[in-house]
């Protein structure tokens, strides 16, 4: 019996005295950590007004669960003289729907020009298809663009 | 007067299905039963719905990309799995990991032992019939520890925190506050646990004298963790085969009288607060700074052919990596000992003459993580 009544004396003193821990998520959000990881991106260079990105097939081969797929061409800025990279992304994929979010794509990256997102953009991302998880690069780049993406996220 | 025995009221054997989805299984796990009234007089268990082909995928990858498959292996201690896999690659390159990325190390691990017991504590008492009050006293305990390691690492559940030779990278600066705040969470939560259910008369009708194993038995099954300390041997692998930096602690390894459902849920209870001492002691000794990984790192993880076996405590027993490499970035074979699997070969022992709303009890005793049984 006695031990029946401390039971209940701790709900009751939690009750009267602490606070709910509960956050109401969908009108309130919480507040991520700086190097939270939701999926990876690509960074946009906006001295150069280019992707970081060469297309250097690093993170495609390092990827364990194989969600990316890489395309490079010849930067059309390096035979004008307006940039230094000789070779620039022309097409990227990565399917969401697959990445493991590991950060090694991040790792191996020589050039910094792939994060894992930190904000919330990075992790609501329902959709009604699998398909639409398959993200190009335009999708990638828009958020780095926009610049809503810290720029020092951990490489 | 005579009463005639109506063959009416005759009982047979019927067998009984529990699971796949059952909310008692803690996943997906299915026993057929077979109860004689309501005793239980045999139980055949089926395992492998969450088979996925673990081993056979870490071989195709490399000794970094193997990493993030740990996790998800031992999805309520991925640190300790993490860290028998890290283990084994580092005996087998024969690398030093720096004193700073070993003591975050077993700070982690440590904090991951309080998250996972918080899971036990908070489902074992939805077991008993605690209906959720258990459950929401531990959860938000179990939280504010995710809260910091995902500080630390950037996820909540799927850390791929640790490194062969280190860690991925450093944690943040404020990282020994954080965890000296958390810590004052989990020992309220653990007071929180200890008052509502360790004296509850109900909850000890409930779980004393069932599922009683003994000391051979336990070892005769190859139990280990909370389950073979609750029958009375006092093995932890922390203490008798020291691996990392686990003997420049002081702890106690708790153990039971009885072997029953009521000791395991003692010793993990004691393990807890054990395991706030060690962190706290940890922090004391942690450098205040240092290398995190060793200074000869090779760009690419090539190991020597041979084979080698590592293993650590995890909350739930012997977490064992078992790798043979023939040379090369990946391994050839590896095999993962996981406690989780060898705990559950001793459940229709266990079960066999209990009543039937004890074989939840006695299932939800042994705290199984069913990808990490099916791996």
């Amino acid at each position: 019996m006695l031990g029946i009544l401390r039971s209940m004396s701790v709900t009751a003193k939690v009750m009267l005295t602490r606070k709910p821990v509960t956050i109401q998520y969908p009108e309130v959000h919480r507040e991520i950590p700086n190097r939270d990881r939701a999926f990876p991106i690509l960074i946009w260079d906006e001295e150069k007004d280019e992707p970081f990105c060469t297309g250097c097939h690093a993170c495609e081969r390092a990827c364990p669960v194989e969600c990316m797929t890489v395309v490079m061409k010849d930067n059309p800025k390096h035979a004008a003289g307006e940039s230094k990279r000789r070779k620039i992304i022309d097409e990227f994929w990565i399917d969401y729907g697959r990445c493991m979010r590991c950060n090694i794509c991040v790792e191996v990256c020589n050039f910094e020009a792939i994060g894992m997102n930190n904000t919330w953009a990075g992790h609501e991302l329902s959709r009604y298809d699998r398909s639409q998880l398959v993200f190009d690069l335009d999708q990638l780049l828009s958020q780095s663009k926009a610049g809503k993406v810290d720029p020092g996220l951990r490489a | 007067m005579v009463l005639e025995r109506d063959p009416a009221l005759d009982v047979v054997d019927m067998p009984i299905n529990m699971g796949p989805q059952h909310p008692s299984t803690h996943g997906v796990f299915r026993m057929v039963l077979v109860v004689n009234g309501e005793k239980i007089v045999d139980l055949v268990p089926h395992i492998g719905y969450m088979h996925r082909g673990g081993e056979k995928l870490m071989e195709a990858m490399d000794f970094r990309q193997g990493i993030g498959y740990c996790d998800r292996t031992e999805y309520l201690a991925q640190f300790s799995a993490e860290l028998a896999y890290c283990l084994a690659v580092e005996r087998l390159m024969d690398l030093q990991v720096p004193e700073r990325a070993e003591y975050i190390r077993v700070i982690l691990t440590e904090m991951n032992r309080l998250s996972s017991h918080f899971m036990f504590a908070g489902a074992f008492g939805v077991d008993a019939g605690v209906f959720a009050t258990s459950f929401t006293y531990a959860f938000p305990q179990r939280e504010f520890l995710q809260e910091v390691f995902e500080e630390v690492s950037g996820d909540r559940l799927m850390y791929a925190y640790f490194r062969v030779g280190g860690l991925a990278w450093e944690v943040p600066d404020n990282f020994v506050q954080r965890v000296h705040e958390v810590l004052v969470h989990s020992a309220q939560g653990l007071k929180d646990i200890d008052d509502l259910l360790t004296k509850n008369e109900i909850f000890m009708a409930r779980c004393q004298n069932i599922g009683s194993f003994s000391a051979q038995r336990a070892i005769a099954y190859g139990l280990s963790g909370p389950m073979l300390r609750a029958s009375g041997v006092p093995w932890d692998l922390r203490k008798d085969e020291p691996y990392s930096i686990y003997d420049r602690f002081n702890f106690e390894v708790p153990v039971g009288n009885y072997g029953d459902v009521y000791d395991r849920y003692l010793v993990r209870i004691e393990e807890m607060r054990q395991s706030i001492s060690i962190i706290e002691q940890a922090l004391e000794q942690l450098p205040p700074d240092g290398p995190i990984v060793p200074e000869k790192m090779p760009r690419r993880l090539r190991t020597p052919p041979g084979e080698v076996y590592a293993k650590v405590e995890a909350p739930r027993g012997e977490w064992g990596v078992y790798l043979v490499s023939k040379g090369g970035d990946k391994p050839y074979r590896l095999k993962m000992r996981s406690p989780s699997f060898c705990n559950l070969s001793a459940l229709r022992e266990m079960t066999i003459g209990h009543y039937l709303a004890d074989a939840v009890m006695i299932l939800g005793s042994m705290d199984i993580v069913l990808c990490d049984v099916d791996r």
